[in-house]
């Protein structure tokens, strides 16, 4: 197999790998975010203003991480520098 | 497939080439500006305000309310630079209605660019509400050891902040443009939809998030940064 057959196996199987595993946890923190927001909303609902606020935020932040693995995907995929550098020599 | 609007070359001179990113981040800025000289030039303080100034005179109002509930702080002094990156984000990602408009922000480096003033933003109101020597001091403020994290923090979430905007829309339009292969009718109308709900949802959170960091650096009185107790604000209900 040919070093650039290699590296676009590895990198179709890394960037498909990276999404998967890089988004369970995000996907796991949001949920719990909005679940404990949807709670506090029923408990305390004219406070919603300041609880929906928090909440975007926090889950802007918190989607930040699967946001980068989505970057890293990709790159891996449509401009990877190890393909380009194997593929102009 | 283009990853972001950079590699898509308009015009080149020599060394110099003009990408779709700066023709449509001046596009952007001269929507904003050509709207604020023409709204500008029909202002009135008395009498009964145009239906346009009443609209903007509520989105201004807005976000100073929104920058008082952030930070307890006088509006006005953030409003300059915080009001004007949420604008410039909003009409950037907003304009992508327009077929072949492709969002400036969808770019690394107008990202990164907006990222790097709020990185400069952060020491300029810290040092002109402290004083350089108190602002200085705040790195140090829970303890000395912590100064290598807090200056990693200052550059990391410069990053991420960069990162986040970029992702956020660049996924966007991405995959509005892979969708547009597979079923092409009207499932992407729907995605570019969704696509300026999450645009304004960004817009909002960087404005917010850059709020923070500010008024974090030009907030700090003499115990807080460091552990301070959680104040008590009246009794829960």
């Amino acid at each position: 197999m040919s070093d650039l057959a290699l590296i676009g196996i590895a990198s179709i199987a890394g960037a498909a790998f990276t999404m998967a595993v890089g988004s369970i946890g995000p996907a796991l923190g949001e949920g719990w975010a909005v679940a404990r927001a949807l709670g506090a909303l029923a408990q305390q609902p004219d406070k919603a203003n300041v609880i929906t606020r928090t909440l975007f935020v926090g889950l802007a932040m918190v989607e930040s991480t699967a946001i980068y693995c989505l970057v890293v995907a990709m790159v891996l995929i449509f401009v990877n520098p190890f393909w380009i550098y194997f593929k102009g020599l | 497939m283009q990853l972001s609007p950079d590699t898509n070359v308009i015009a080149s001179w020599g060394p110099w080439t003009l990408s779709a990113t700066i023709v449509f981040t001046w596009l952007t800025i001269a929507v904003l500006v050509g709207f604020s000289l023409w709204l500008g030039r029909g202002l009135s303080a008395e009498g009964i305000p145009s239906h346009v100034q009443s609209i903007v005179e509520t989105i201004v109002e807005e976000i100073c309310q929104q920058i008082e509930d952030v930070t307890q702080q006088d509006p006005t002094l953030y409003l300059p630079f915080v009001g004007s990156l949420f604008l410039f984000i909003v009409t950037a990602n907003i304009l992508t209605i327009i077929p072949g408009f492709e969002p400036p922000t969808g770019s690394l480096s107008t990202t990164v660019a907006l990222s790097i003033c709020v990185f400069f933003a952060v020491p300029i109101y810290g040092i002109g509400h402290l004083g350089l020597r108190r602002y200085l001091l705040s790195y140090l403020k829970p303890t000395p050891l912590m100064l290598p994290f807090q200056i990693i923090g200052e550059f990391s979430r410069t990053v991420a902040l960069a990162m986040r905007l970029f992702g956020n829309i660049m996924s966007g339009s991405l995959i509005t443009a892979i969708l547009l292969s597979i079923v092409p009718f009207f499932i992407p109308a729907l995605m570019q939809a969704m696509g300026l709900v999450f645009g304004v949802i960004q817009a909002y959170v960087f404005a917010v998030l850059s709020l923070v960091y500010i008024s974090s650096a030009a907030s700090i009185s003499d115990e807080s940064r460091g552990y301070s107790p959680v104040k008590k604000t009246g009794a829960p209900p």
